[in-house]
């Protein structure tokens, strides 16, 4: 499977993208932590880009990188290899591929300016989604034949998960105001991933006592040693399970 | 040796293949002939496992082979189109194939990869070639692992005279050590020069399979061309 991995890297390293999205990731960290002068500050904004801008990268690289190597995909399936793990290579070169560049592009200024347990979290939330976004992507590209297609769904899922489940949840405690809704709450925030990284860094940092009764029971769950367990496994469950899928779905599909 | 039993797929409403039952032995070499869409390809990629049938049975020496992988070793594919990573070199494509591939393997056939010269355009990316560079490729990749069954989808189309010869000679030669050959063309003169017998396939079903030494004499014809001409406006009326 290793030996297929360093070809899928070494294509995905012959496009300049993500040596881009990695100097776009530094700059933006630096910026943002030396313009605001204070490393919370640096990190609240920086989380904001993060929960942007890594799943959007990564789900639209991922997908056109999947379109991309349907050629390398047809001429490695026609051989004695698994289609598994072809497709299981395609995964792992590109999550490799981006947490580097979150690493290096996020995880060097972080380390630099907030060397906390704050700064870590946010390291590891970003690689989380990365990594789902990864797997999110290969899920739709498997199942979409058409190239343009596969893009459109790309960035609806991106649109979904980033902005639209946000004003769906809002609207939902806005209509059920007067039932307690903090437990559901819980639960929303773990369908998307990209919600419990935000609440998983917010409760890091001081600020959290700002989100009222309903951040107040985040804290109560997810501040202790099982709640941070219990995100760390939802987090990996929303890689594991796409990941899975698009594997069930490609060792079946007509090529 | 290869073995198909009630072998079908759509695709949709359309019926590529419909219950093809066929065996070939080795040292055999099939021409697949049929109409456009008639389902050549399909058979074709159903055995390399790039398609999957509805139903039905592969066997290779008498294993199953639908839903494994290991199987392929024995086949040397040279697709219709030969589609390549774009900025891959050529030697880059041919290292690869060889490092993924040719694990525990010690002597590759590169019989065309000298003959065609491969050495002087190697450092070219894929992309630059013209369509009957890479189709000659596509042929040196089909034989490098000396596989004992050869699967050619169109290997002339797109070949100059001169290429063409030599991959004919190639051929004929592995046909001579045994092995087994399937070709799809429409050439018909090249598959009378390269192969045995004829699998005609129209919508997908199998309308005669047959040794081209007996098409001939039941038709009183002597060339593969008018023996099927023949048959085709016997089959119309």
């Amino acid at each position: 499977m290793f030996r297929i991995v360093k070809y899928v890297l070494y294509d995905i390293l012959q496009n300049r993208m993500v040596i881009g999205y990695t100097l776009f990731l530094l700059a933006v960290s630096f910026g943002l932590f030396n313009l605001s002068g204070e490393a919370t500050k640096g990190m609240v904004s920086l989380l904001n880009i993060v929960l942007i801008v890594t799943p959007l990268v990564s789900i639209i690289f991922s997908t056109i990188h999947f379109y991309n190597a349907t050629e390398f995909i047809e001429l490695l399936a026609a051989q004695p290899i698994r289609r598994s793990v072809l497709i299981w290579s395609e995964f792992l070169g590109l999550a490799g591929a981006l947490t580097l560049a979150v690493l290096i592009g996020i995880g060097i200024p972080v380390m630099l300016f907030a060397p906390n347990a704050t700064g870590i979290t946010l390291i590891l939330v970003a690689v989380a989604l990365s990594v789902s976004f990864v797997a999110i992507a290969l899920l739709a590209s498997v199942l979409t034949r058409d190239k343009a297609r596969g893009i459109g769904v790309a960035l609806l899922l991106w649109f979904y998960f980033a902005l639209l489940y946000d004003a769906l949840v809002l609207f939902l405690m806005f209509s059920f105001a007067d039932y307690p809704l903090e437990k559901a709450m819980l639960a929303f925030i773990a369908l998307n991933p990209v919600d419990l990284g935000r609440v998983v860094v917010l409760l890091q940092m001081d600020i959290s006592a700002l989100m009222g009764y309903t951040g107040a029971l985040f804290r109560e769950f997810l501040g202790t040693g099982w709640g941070i367990a219990f995100a760390a496994l939802v987090l990996s469950a929303w890689a594991l399970i796409p990941i899975l899928m698009a594997v069930r779905v490609f060792r079946r599909k007509d090529l | 040796m290869l073995q198909s039993s009630s072998l079908s797929k759509s695709f949709g409403k359309l019926k590529a293949l419909d219950q093809v039952s066929v065996t070939m032995q080795a040292g055999q070499a099939v021409s697949l002939i049929g109409p456009n869409g008639s389902g050549k390809t399909t058979f074709i990629k159903c055995l390399l496992g790039l398609v999957i049938p509805d139903s039905g049975a592969l066997t290779l020496h008498n294993l199953p082979i639908l839903g494994t992988w290991d199987y392929r070793r024995h086949i040397g594919y040279m697709p219709q189109i030969g589609r390549y990573p774009d900025h891959m070199r050529v030697g880059q494509v041919f290292d690869m194939i060889r490092e993924i591939r040719g694990a525990g393997q010690k002597e590759f056939d590169d019989d065309l990869i000298k003959a065609y010269e491969v050495d002087k355009f190697a450092h070219k990316a894929m992309r630059t070639l013209s369509g009957g560079t890479r189709q000659k490729v596509s042929a040196c990749l089909a034989f490098l692992f000396d596989p004992e069954v050869l699967v050619l989808d169109e290997p002339t189309a797109g070949l100059d005279p001169l290429a063409s010869e030599i991959l004919k000679e190639k051929v004929l030669a592995e046909k001579g050590k045994g092995k087994l050959i399937l070709v799809t063309s429409h050439i018909l003169s090249d598959l009378e020069e390269l192969t045995t017998d004829v699998l005609y396939l129209i919508d997908g079903q199998v309308q005669f399979y047959q040794p081209i030494a007996q098409l001939k004499s039941q038709t009183g014809e002597e060339k593969l061309n008018r023996a099927l001409a023949s048959i085709m406006r016997k089959q119309a009326h």
